[in-house]
């Protein structure tokens, strides 16, 4: 019922992606799905196809990288790119009303321990108060700060330190 | 009391039915602590106390075997009583070499004293070799199997006894003896309370940076007697002793969610420190064990609570949008050193124990994180965050800091029982390995303190009774 406004949402999701080298330094290392072969927005069907409706694949097939938002330093505010990538997310769970999810926070490595789960939960907060307001239900939406323990990117240097300050939204089979 | 002792059984019952996997991280729990028995008193006079870390450093003593009465089998020593003296003696001369203020000799270059010179020391034979201070002592098996061990210190120049004090201990104790042997000498020689019979609880570390296997894991203060207390599968966090070493508050995911739990290490069971959906973390005893400090986020917002040690209803002590953390009473518990970012960065306040008064102390650029309040009362050592980590310290109302390390991130400073050593954990860049380090409270003598694995989060109890 919705394909229109989802490619519209794909779009914009894409777009943010590309903008996102405004929060990373320029050295920032292709995310992660850009190593992977994807195919542009306007050939990409907007019906996933491949993984199963419910898992983590699916997600983030529909989605792309707007699985997962990224912050600044110490912050934990939703700015405009994260806008992007949660109303794509918004968008996919409206479409999918039977799938609960959780948001992961977590911190990069230049906070102290106990801080930084404060710090991610704040995050995973922020990202589901936005999901609330665009109309997902509180009710499906878990939350979970690992703080600074789980980083993806292990380099110490801004690069990594970028990938890792994350709010991902993620299926749990 | 029984009333509470079965409000804590029908609470952990409750706990158990309703979290299944509560049990499934424990390894099996410790064997209980059995007393150690002071036999005599000290005799000497305290009469010097040398306040000049310089005029003591160069004390040469010498740390010659134990003696025994007779050899006899133990269950502390497969070579006997004989072999244990040695062992013993190798304890304290290990203490006192590594805290840096002292440079003794120890057993395996001295010739051993009888059993019966150890209350006659041979002091010309001691001179000539140059020790200025002298420790004898002896260690005798019981009937019952239970060790008594003598410990004596003669200053050589004066050819007198200055302390001695004996104790009896369970054979798998005897490491203790050697212990409250060395914080006999360390006492009479610097005028500082002691700190070697005490426990270190810390966070295990294994696994590359992105897949860290965190367990919580348990030690002597020199690293001995070294204990896992979880398995692994779930990550653990930010240990603390109970004041009594009965229990052990720390944080665990085994649910899923960062909760933090007291263990009891007795029973090897424990219990959620409240009964709440909400993620709880960073968890401090009350100086007299009664309350417990943890940090709850409420729909993403961190506070600061207080509840009574055996349960019941959680008290707010701040209440402010930005994130309020962590917490370390002052000795006689009426003040609390937090840390928040309501400023805008994590800095370091005070307040009153319930929760008034709140009011900013750290004012000297950079971060104030991870604050706690020295045992002696005066200082407060927190995690200085300007670029790099360093452990810091500074006075009570915030003035006088002076950062005690250099490490590119040096986090969460412990106190030993006696206020005058700082442990924390120091990380690699890059390669995210971690270990526990030691410095005193001039910034001289660190030292890393040996595990079998990496380690973090170290938590140091107070002296054991």
């Amino acid at each position: 019922m919705n394909t229109k406004l989802a490619t519209i949402l794909l779009l914009a999701s894409a777009s943010g992606l590309a903008a996102c080298s405004k929060k990373a330094p320029d050295d920032l290392p292709p995310d992660p799905i850009q190593t992977t072969p994807t195919p542009t927005p306007t050939s990409r069907p907007v019906t996933p196809t491949g993984a199963a409706v419910g898992t983590q694949a699916h997600f983030a097939q529909a989605v792309g990288s707007s699985t997962t938002i990224y912050f600044e330093t110490d912050r934990y505010n939703v700015d405009t790119q994260d806008a992007a990538a949660l109303q794509a997310q918004a968008q996919y769970f409206a479409r999918y009303p039977q799938i609960t999810f959780t948001i992961e926070g977590h911190a990069d490595e230049r906070g102290t321990r106990e801080y930084n789960i404060a710090l991610g939960e704040k995050r995973a907060n922020a990202a589901k108060a936005y999901l609330v307001s665009l109309g997902v239900d509180a009710n499906r939406i878990a939350v979970v700060s690992y703080g600074k323990e789980r980083p993806v990117a292990l380099a110490s240097n801004e690069a990594a330190w970028a990938q890792n300050r994350r709010a991902a939204s993620v299926i749990i089979n | 009391m029984k009333a509470a002792a079965m409000k804590a059984i029908v609470s952990l019952l409750l706990a158990t039915a309703s979290h299944p996997a509560f049990a499934q991280d424990l390894s099996a729990p410790l064997p209980e602590d059995s007393p150690v028995e002071t036999v005599e008193s000290a005799a000497g006079e305290r009469d010097i106390v040398i306040t000049d870390e310089a005029a003591w450093s160069d004390i040469g003593i010498a740390i010659p075997a134990f003696a025994t009465d007779r050899e006899r089998a133990t269950p502390a020593n497969a070579d006997g009583t004989g072999a244990l003296g040695r062992e013993i003696a190798r304890v304290i001369t290990a203490n006192l070499r590594n805290n840096g203020l002292f440079k003794p000799v120890g057993p395996d270059s001295l010739p051993q004293p009888a059993f019966s010179a150890v209350r006659a020391p041979a002091y010309g034979a001691w001179s000539g070799q140059g020790a200025e201070m002298l420790v004898q002592g002896y260690v005798t098996a019981r009937d019952d199997g239970r060790l008594v061990v003598g410990c004596y210190l003669y200053d050589v120049a004066l050819q007198q006894q200055l302390v001695k004090e004996g104790w009896v201990v369970a054979a798998a104790d005897w490491r203790r003896a050697a212990h409250k042997c060395s914080d006999l000498i360390f006492s009479r020689l610097t005028g500082e309370s002691p700190f070697f019979d005490s426990r270190i609880a810390y966070i295990a570390e294994t696994g590359p940076k992105d897949r860290r296997v965190k367990r919580l894991a348990v030690m002597d203060s020199d690293g001995a007697n070294h204990r896992f207390l979880t398995l692994g599968s779930a990550t653990a966090l930010t240990p603390r002793y109970s004041p009594d070493y009965s229990k052990i508050l720390y944080l665990s995911y085994v649910d899923g969610n960062p909760r933090i739990y007291v263990y009891d290490i007795g029973s090897g069971k424990q219990t959620l420190v409240t009964e709440n959906r909400n993620p709880t973390i960073a968890p401090r005893w009350s100086p007299d064990g009664k309350h417990i400090l943890f940090s709850m986020a409420v729909a993403g917002n961190t506070d600061i609570y207080r509840i009574p040690a055996t349960g019941g209803t959680a008290l707010k002590l701040t209440d402010n949008p930005g994130i309020d953390v962590g917490g370390s009473y002052s000795p006689d518990g009426s003040k609390i050193v937090f840390e928040s970012d309501r400023s805008g960065s994590q800095q370091c306040y005070v307040m009153d124990a319930d929760g008034k008064n709140q009011k900013r102390i750290s004012f000297f650029g950079g971060r104030c994180a991870t604050p706690e309040w020295s045992p002696r009362g005066d200082q407060i050592a927190f995690t200085r965050i300007a670029g790099d980590f360093n452990v810091a310290v500074m006075n009570t109302g915030g003035g006088n800091m002076r950062v005690l390390t250099r490490g590119w991130q040096d986090e969460a400073p412990t106190w030993a029982p006696n206020g005058r050593i700082i442990q924390f954990f120091r990380t690699e860049k890059n390669s995210g390995r971690s270990g526990i380090w030691q410095v005193d409270l001039t910034g001289q003598n660190e030292r890393r303190l040996p595990t079998p694995v990496d380690a973090s989060d170290p938590a140091w109890g107070p002296i054991r009774r």
